[in-house]
């Protein structure tokens, strides 16, 4: 399950909203919530009531072997915010990258206002008015706002020459019109990201897209900043461009969307208003099965504290952070993105330093900043970034199995190649890690099987202590209960795991204890028995219980 | 994973803007201005001890020995800014020199512009040919321009063999060119300043040359912006050929004789100059006006040193110190930089 | 021993297979155009007069394989032969040379790999402010004298064969192959070895990893220091001089010869073998239009050619193997996995 049921700030509203739509509130349609005199002037290019500005139909996608998408459809209406949802795997990247010209399908039809296109490439679909935001924009550091959004298109004055006055002006004159304060005289570099956005859909539009696309764009997005978007997103379709939402948190959907597509399997399975619905339908659908409770594994009982944290505080981005794990539990740590648990686990692990603060394991206390002081001492650490600090792409399932154990490897100093076979073999059973031959490049495994090596490449050390950050991020169904399975496991053969995880099911089922994080700060720890999401999200969004 | 400080209040964004403007602009002011400073004080400290130092026969001198610099550090810029490097341009001003220069020796009264157009020929062809290469192939610049260096000074020594182009064999006109002054400073000084200030503009004020500075500051995002980067690349390497070509002829004016040697060591010299200049190694950033301010300190450094009578053996070491020096000034104002700007937009939420 | 060999090198193995050719070819080639070539004394000469670059491009291997660049090998060089004329030329004991020679060049390959690995800066900007620093060491030292007076005791290491082994083989020659031998195992046996090759391949994963990047990263350098200042005697013994410019403009040989040996300049690829190819690739090519009269410093042209061969060759071998094994994941940025995940950053095509 992939919901994201909590949003700071939008808890409480979002549930009135629904329930307000769930009884019948504002009907669907095109430009439906928009009625009245603010559409006058704005309407979409389209003219009035139109049909679709973008539809896919029936779009199918296969690389090699795999079918990516399988039957992939969407109609987008100008001046409307569609939300795509569906599980990791369900198809919405790939549909994605064909309306950004990336990909281009193997069958189906893709109409821009009626009229059938071929995007040859992102140009092509800039071109025909699609816009596509991703999660982390890329922007010229070293170039100033304005020059990001015009570059290559910069206005010019006599002799050819950039004007650069009036780059400035039509660079502020739209971000007037979105309603943002952004200078657009000052460089890129060390803008937020919320902010890189801005300037991504500051750019769209000088390009007068029409449709623009938005990859999980609140994923990095403090509370306020995900408010200023959807101000944003809200004057965007009042201009009459459909923006498409592609989200996991159904909370946002429902807020800010009126129409809704749910894909499953490559193909598109639910697409219409969203009024009317609530968000166990759009589960289901992405799901396609009633969710049967599964029995929660028995967890045995605790034993000794392996981890204790005392007091860590690293300036600005986390403040008196104090917690035990003991062996034999999964202690998790919910909370917020933002909300500093990857940086807690990166700073006992001593990837990242901190301030103030010790960090013993079994009663040792860890250097600071030293990854081999903790490996040492029995802690291991699955990073949150599986391609880019969990792996090494280029080389092998059984040299990335082995990277941490070299030492362990060894034999007069040289790494025994018969080990180190031995030991990825080894868990590649252990873990059931699909893969063709152990000498293949890990970049040819599937999501799942990779995060499966980054497993196997600690456990092969049996640490003592797991700390595990987004375990199953962008992992299929399957795999993400065996991973589950898994760390039961260990916590049953007495090893202490601290899980680091934003999907409030994955919590609830997994952990024996729930500790949340706020902007830095512990707020709450909930055993599991008395743990439910709305307990969770309440600490995690700092409102007194009872409030949503 | 949130790149940003989370702050207390929910107040929504505010103006996250004119504080960082003027801060970055700032610090690249003192990051230009600093070269100026630095030479202006090794100007007066020299000066200080020894007078003759400010002549105008040593500024002359000074000027005019920069001016080759300066052209090669205007081209290297271009290519550096894009996140390239052109190390064959020592090699091409080798080969340009001696052959413009010959054709004096062999063609009797040779006209002086044709030999200009013979040097940029020849670098416009070289530049050619590593533009080709880095553009079509897509193979790094730095391993394709180490190539040609080789290739383009052993062809240059199986032209010249063992001989040499001596400077009686050239006419008088295109020995005077570096001697030619206006009110003491150098005609060629001037022609070349007035070149670099076009060089800087067009990087500055024209679409191609911002595409230049995008495609080293974020080369995937250039190419997604569909920036026609092989084209730029291949545009940029022709033409620091192109300069580097000219460069040689100037050269060959300045010394007269030219060997086989001619050149020799010039581009890791010339890619320090821009450095120290202030253009990024891995580009995005810097103005041919540093570059070729870097070039004037260098060699304003060496004069001093003689000037002086410290030991001239010391130039080179002092030069690298200061490479050294610039890229850790650059890295830790770059830092230093990123996070106040980082500060600054986070404050205002 | 080959099991080892082809877990370690497995992929890489068709670009030796490739300059192993390239060698054999410049073997014939050589001999057909020289009768020359295949003699002992012709051996001789070859290790005579490639020696120290053969020699410096072992550490360099590894220093571009983790993913940097050391351009003041030459320098290094030039420093060490520079400080072996200063402090003979003082009558300080030739033992006493040698121990602060060593000790010198840790220190400067200590400086680039504190620089590197501490403040953070770029290897290529790095060493080409330490290549004209040492340089200018190396001219502030000497100045524009030569010190030859060098006893024959130690010059003959530079001219003589290595005993007991005919005449084929120089001291220079015998150091390349022991060391080709140890850095060969460190680098594709030990698990320092593989912890340069991810650190080239992925510096965060090998730092998640545990790895330890910055210590690793200063040993290289500092190998490379001592190494290129061994290589800096031995040029000094053999030419019986030292001046200031020993070994100007090396660093590119030796860079162009790691490269050609099929190192990626990207790091996280390449190996020993290779470069040992490489050497003989480049020592047989200088060897062989030596012997033909061509002009020896035009001999550059070859070298240049060979390292665009390298480079578009190896560009083709990735590009076939890039459509051969789907998806790509070049550091990590390939598209999304078929089966899987999406990658909401990844927009090359694939």
């Amino acid at each position: 399950m992939l919901i994201e049921t909590f949003h700071s700030g939008v808890v409480g509203r979002g549930l009135e909203r629904r329930v307000e739509m769930a009884s019948g509130g504002t009907p669907g349609g095109p430009a439906s919530d928009n009625a009245g005199p603010a559409d006058a002037g704005t309407g979409s290019a389209d003219g009035a009531g139109g049909g679709p500005i973008l539809v896919v139909r029936h779009a199918a996608k296969s690389f090699g072997a795999v079918q990516a998408l399988v039957d992939g459809s969407i109609e987008l209406y100008p001046g409307e915010a569609h939300a795509l949802v569906g599980e990791n795997g369900a198809g919405k990247s790939t549909l994605v990258k064909i309306l950004a010209g990336v990909y281009q399908p193997d069958a189906g039809a893709l109409l821009m206002e009626g009229q059938e296109v071929t995007l040859h490439g992102p140009a092509m679909a800039r071109a025909a008015g699609i816009a596509v935001i991703y999660q982390e924009p890329a922007l010229f550091p070293d170039l100033t706002v304005a020059e990001n959004m015009f570059i290559g298109r910069q206005p010019l004055t006599t002799g050819r020459r950039i004007d650069r006055r009036a780059m400035r002006k039509e660079a502020a004159a739209i971000f007037g019109r979105l309603g943002v304060q952004l200078d657009p005289a000052r460089i890129a570099r060390g803008l937020s990201i919320a902010d890189q956005q801005v300037v991504e859909i500051g750019k769209a539009i000088s390009l007068e897209a029409r449709v623009i696309v938005m990859d999980e764009p609140t994923a990095a997005l403090s509370a306020a900043e995900v408010e200023r978007l959807f101000d944003v997103v809200r004057t965007l379709r009042a201009g009459g461009t459909a923006v498409l939402f592609i989200s996991h948190r159904l909370e946002e959907v429902f807020e800010l969307c009126q129409r809704v597509t749910v894909m499953r399997d490559g193909r598109q399975v639910l697409s219409r208003e969203l009024a009317g619905l609530v968000a166990g339908d759009l589960v289901r659908a992405m799901v396609g099965r009633e969710l049967a409770e599964r029995p929660v594994e028995e967890h045995g009982t605790p034993g000794e504290p392996l981890l204790a944290v005392e007091r860590l505080t690293r300036e600005g981005v986390f403040t008196d952070i104090s917690f035990t794990v003991r062996g034999g539990e999964i202690v998790a740590l919910a909370g917020l993105v933002g909300s500093g648990r990857s940086e807690v686990a990166r700073a006992i692990f001593g990837v990242d330093k901190y301030d103030a603060g010790a960090v013993t394991v079994r009663g040792n206390r860890l250097r600071r900043g030293s990854p081999t002081g903790a490996m040492a001492a029995g802690v291991g650490f699955v990073p949150e970034d599986r391609r880019q600090q969990g792996l090494v792409m280029d080389m092998s399932v059984q040299q990335n199995v082995a990277l941490a154990s070299l030492g362990r490897l060894r034999r007069g100093g040289l790494i025994r190649a018969s080990a180190e076979r031995g030991l990825a073999a080894d868990w590649a059973a252990r873990l059931k890690i699909r893969y063709g031959r152990l000498k293949d490049p890990v970049s040819m495994l599937s999501g799942g099987n990779q995060q499966k090596v980054v497993l196997a490449k600690w456990l092969g050390r049996k640490p003592s202590v797991l700390i595990v950050d987004e375990p199953t991020r962008g992992i299929d169904v399957a795999t993400k209960a065996e991973v589950h399975h898994l760390l039961t496991q260990l916590a049953r053969d007495g090893v202490g795991v601290l899980m680091i995880s934003s999907e409030l099911p994955e919590v609830l089922h997994v952990s024996d204890r729930i500790l949340v994080m706020r902007e830095g700060r512990l707020m709450a720890e909930l055993a599991h028995a008395d743990a439910s999401e709305e307990k969770i999200l309440s600490a995690a969004t700092g409102q007194a219980e009872g409030d949503g | 994973m949130s790149t940003t400080l989370v702050s207390q209040s929910e107040r929504p964004p505010a103006p996250a803007g004119t504080g960082a403007r003027r801060l970055t602009e700032r610090v690249f002011r003192i990051r230009e201005s600093g070269i100026i400073v630095v030479l202006a004080v090794f100007v007066a400290v020299t000066a200080s001890v020894q007078h003759r130092f400010l002549n105008t026969t040593n500024i002359a001198f000074i000027l005019v020995n920069t001016t080759v610099f300066a052209l090669l550090a205007l081209g290297e810029t271009m290519v550096v800014i894009s996140r390239n490097y052109d190390l064959s341009v020592g090699s091409v001003l080798g080969l340009s020199a001696y052959l413009s220069a010959n054709l004096f020796g062999q063609h009797h009264g040779f006209p002086i512009p044709l030999a200009f157009l013979a040097g940029l020929g020849i670098g416009l062809g070289c530049g050619l040919l590593n533009g080709l290469m880095v553009s079509v192939g897509r193979v790094p610049s730095l391993v394709v321009t180490l190539a040609t260096l080789y290739i383009f000074r052993g062809i240059d020594i199986l032209i010249v063999g063992g001989k040499e182009v001596v400077a009686n064999s050239l006419p008088q006109a295109f020995l005077n060119i570096p001697k030619a002054t206006v009110l003491g400073i150098p005609d060629l000084a001037i022609a070349i300043a007035v070149v670099i200030a076009i060089g800087a503009y067009y990087l500055r004020s024209f679409r191609s040359g911002r595409e230049l500075y995008a495609m080293g500051s974020n080369p995937d995002a250039a190419r997604l912006a569909g920036i026609g980067v092989g084209r730029r690349v291949f545009i940029a390497f022709t033409v620091s050929g192109a300069i580097a070509g000219v460069a040689g002829v100037l050269w060959a004016a300045q010394y007269g004789t030219v060997d086989s040697t001619a050149g020799t060591g010039y581009e890791l010299q010339v890619i320090s100059a821009v450095v120290v200049g202030g253009v990024a190694i891995f580009g995005g950033s810097g103005s041919a006006v540093g570059a070729a301010l870097g070039a004037l300190l260098l060699n304003t450094i060496s004069s001093a040193l003689y000037v002086l009578g410290i030991s001239p053996f010391w130039d080179q070491a002092i030069w690298g110190f200061l490479l050294i020096l610039a890229i850790t000034l650059d890295r830790f104002i770059s830092v230093r930089l990123t996070a106040a700007l980082r500060l600054r937009g986070a404050r205002h939420e | 021993m080959s099991d080892r060999l082809r877990a370690s090198l497995g992929p890489l193995l068709r670009w030796e297979t490739g300059l192993a050719l390239v060698v054999v070819i410049i073997g014939i080639a050589g001999a057909s155009v020289s009768s020359q070539f295949f003699t002992s004394n012709n051996f001789f000469n070859l290790g005579l007069s490639n020696g120290e670059i053969a020699i410096m491009t072992l550490p360099m291997t590894l220093i571009v394989i983790s993913g940097e660049i050391d351009l003041s090998v030459a320098s290094i060089l030039g420093m060490s032969s520079a400080l072996l004329g200063f402090l003979w030329a003082r009558h300080w004991p030739m033992i006493g040379i040698f121990a602060l020679i060593a000790v010198v060049g840790l220190a400067a390959g200590a400086v680039n790999g504190v620089l590197v690995t501490r403040l953070g800066l770029p290897s290529l900007a790095v060493t080409i402010g330490t290549l004209a620093l040492y340089r200018g060491i190396a001219t502030i030292l000497l100045g524009p004298s030569t010190v030859a007076n060098f006893p024959t005791a130690y010059t003959n290491l530079g001219v003589n064969a290595v005993p007991f082994t005919g005449n084929d083989l120089t001291y220079s020659a015998a150091i390349f192959i022991v060391l080709a031998i140890i850095f060969g195992v460190v680098l594709h046996a030990t698990p320092f070895g593989r912890s340069v090759y991810a650190m080239g391949a992925s510096t965060e994963a090998a730092q998640f990893a545990g790895l330890r990047v910055k210590r690793i990263k200063t040993i290289l350098f500092m190998t490379s220091g001592l190494v290129c200042a061994l290589a800096g005697v031995l040029l000094t013994f053999r030419l019986n001089t030292a001046v200031q410019n020993n070994g100007l403009g090396l660093e590119l040989d030796v860079v162009a010869i790691v490269l050609l040996g099929g190192v990626s300049i990207f790091g996280g690829k390449g190996s020993i073998v290779g470069v040992v190819l490489g050497v003989l690739a480049f020592a047989g090519i200088q060897n062989a239009l030596f012997l033909t009269n061509f002009n020896q410093e035009a001999a550059g042209i070859v070298t240049g050619g060979l390292l665009l061969l390298s480079v578009f060759g190896r560009n083709a071998a990735a590009i076939s193997s890039r459509l051969r094994t789907w998806p790509p994941g070049r550091r990590g940025r390939g598209p999304e996995s078929p089966a899987g995940e999406p990658s909401p950053t990844a927009v090359t095509p694939p």
